[in-house]
């Protein structure tokens, strides 16, 4: 069984393994990352920094890449607009 | 076919404006660019609709100016982005503010409303900003546009009364006739030069490109709501034998930050120069350190067409060239997003005859001929 934490994603408290990335914890929550300037909600693509489809507001900071953050104890998540 | 009545160099904002203008009269219009239908200088610009006071002339044309853009607001396609947010003159001290008040004044001679902000008015107004500054000169007409899509659609409203695009770069325009690259010829009673920096057509523009740097962020809505230029922007702007920078900031619709500017004399290569990049930017982070934080997605530079009088030419070329048929609209420096409605009408107006809303006289060609005293001051 793997070590659990909880964060939140826009308002609602998720718990995920250990390890997971913030991308990931999104997709889980059906939450999706970012709004484009047309209104689409928007979620990861490239997983691995390049596409910055998976930005999103973590703690406040507008912009992170998300497949690039590890989710961490009492983080908070927001979507990205 | 029916004769061309005029023929437009350049299709930037300003000679998009002339066709328009042009169109609109009925006239048959033909429009030759050769480059991409949005010129160099006007797609590479900021696109502030502002009200500058540096002179009594440049006040005159860009308050005009600016109540022909709002008159054309409610016509202009929403991908043009038009959004009165107003502008905010920042003053970080109170030498600076003196400055404020006189302007103030300045403006309300000129029949416009100004607000002075207190520091802690602008603290209010744009909780970005750092704490420390003295305060600053609100000017509520001002505003922000999207100038490629509003230079597309004054070309695309001349089309639609009959104007024609030739494609092709103007090598020579001399009495009535303009040659083409690939050789041919288009002839017209009427030649207008809307060239921007490029004045190879009529040396004695005496245009002098002035390169600046611009660099635009992410989106970060509600970081900024009006356009910010520090008041030493007059000064910096003003020098003309260095290099200056000026902190100068624009919300875009998007929540986009256009943070600016730089101006370089005698520098005609688009390179991005880092150096006045860096110093640029730290100029920006010393009045908002919170852009710190601010993710930038690219930069690029442009010219700026500079007369030595720093006013447009507008009007006919006599006094410049011993050619009745070839008409000015160049030189705007960095108000040719400003200024280009107005000085569309200035120019029609001379070409038909009709009197202007203001006084024309300021902009003529002809006064880079009155001597050789006129320098770069």
């Amino acid at each position: 069984m793997p070590e659990m934490l909880s964060l939140r994603i826009n308002g609602a408290t998720v718990r995920v393994a250990n390890g997971t990335s913030v991308s990931a914890a999104m997709l889980i929550a059906g939450q999706p990352t970012r709004i484009s300037v047309t209104g689409e909600p928007r979620g990861p693509v490239c997983g691995m920094g390049i596409c910055f489809e998976c930005r999103a507001i973590v703690n406040g900071m507008p912009h992170q890449r998300t497949c690039q953050l590890l989710c961490e104890e009492g983080m908070t998540v927001e979507t990205n607009r | 076919m029916k004769p061309l009545d005029v023929l437009i160099v350049g299709a930037g904002i300003v000679g998009s404006s002339v066709a328009r203008e042009c169109a609109l009269l009925g006239w048959r219009v033909g429009v030759v660019t050769g480059g991409t239908l949005a010129g160099s200088s006007t797609v590479a610009g900021m696109g502030h609709v502002v009200v500058m006071d540096d002179s009594p002339a440049q006040l005159a044309l860009t308050a005009y100016s600016q109540s022909v853009w709002r008159e054309l607001v409610p016509q202009l396609p929403k991908v043009t982005e038009y959004e009165q947010c107003g502008t905010i003159w920042v003053a970080a001290d109170h030498d600076e503010m003196a400055e404020v008040q006189a302007r103030h004044e300045v403006y309300a001679r000129g029949g416009l409303e100004t607000r002075v902000l207190s520091a802690s008015d602008l603290a209010a107004a744009e909780p970005n900003l750092r704490s420390g500054l003295a305060g600053g000169l609100l000017v509520p007409a001002d505003g922000v546009i999207y100038q490629p899509a509003a230079a597309a659609y004054f070309l695309h409203q001349a089309q639609q009364h009959g104007a024609e695009i030739f494609p092709l770069r103007a090598t020579a325009a001399a009495h009535g006739v303009l040659r083409l690259a690939d050789g041919t010829s288009l002839a017209a009673p009427r030649i207008v030069l809307a060239v921007g920096a490029e004045c190879e057509l009529l040396p004695a523009m005496q245009i002098q490109r002035r390169k600046g740097h611009l660099v635009i962020s992410d989106r970060y809505p509600g970081f900024l709501r009006h356009q910010l230029v520090e008041l030493g922007y007059l000064k910096s702007a003003h020098k003309v034998a260095e290099d200056s920078v000026a902190f100068n900031i624009q919300p875009r619709q998007t929540g986009q930050l256009l943070i600016g500017s730089s101006r370089q004399y005698g520098n005609s290569d688009s390179e991005i120069e880092t150096a006045i990049m860096q110093r640029m930017i730290d100029r920006a982070l010393d009045y908002m350190p919170g852009l710190r934080n601010v993710s930038i997605l690219r930069a690029w530079t442009g010219s700026r067409a500079a007369t030595p009088d720093k006013l447009p030419l507008i009007g006919p070329a006599k006094g410049l060239a011993d050619d009745d048929t070839l008409w000015l609209a160049a030189g705007f420096e960095g108000l040719g997003i400003t200024n280009a409605p107005g000085a569309a009408r200035l120019l029609v107006n001379a070409m038909v005859g009709r009197a202007s809303a203001i006084d024309a006289t300021p902009y003529l060609p002809a006064r880079l001929n009155a001597g050789a005293a006129v320098a770069y001051a």
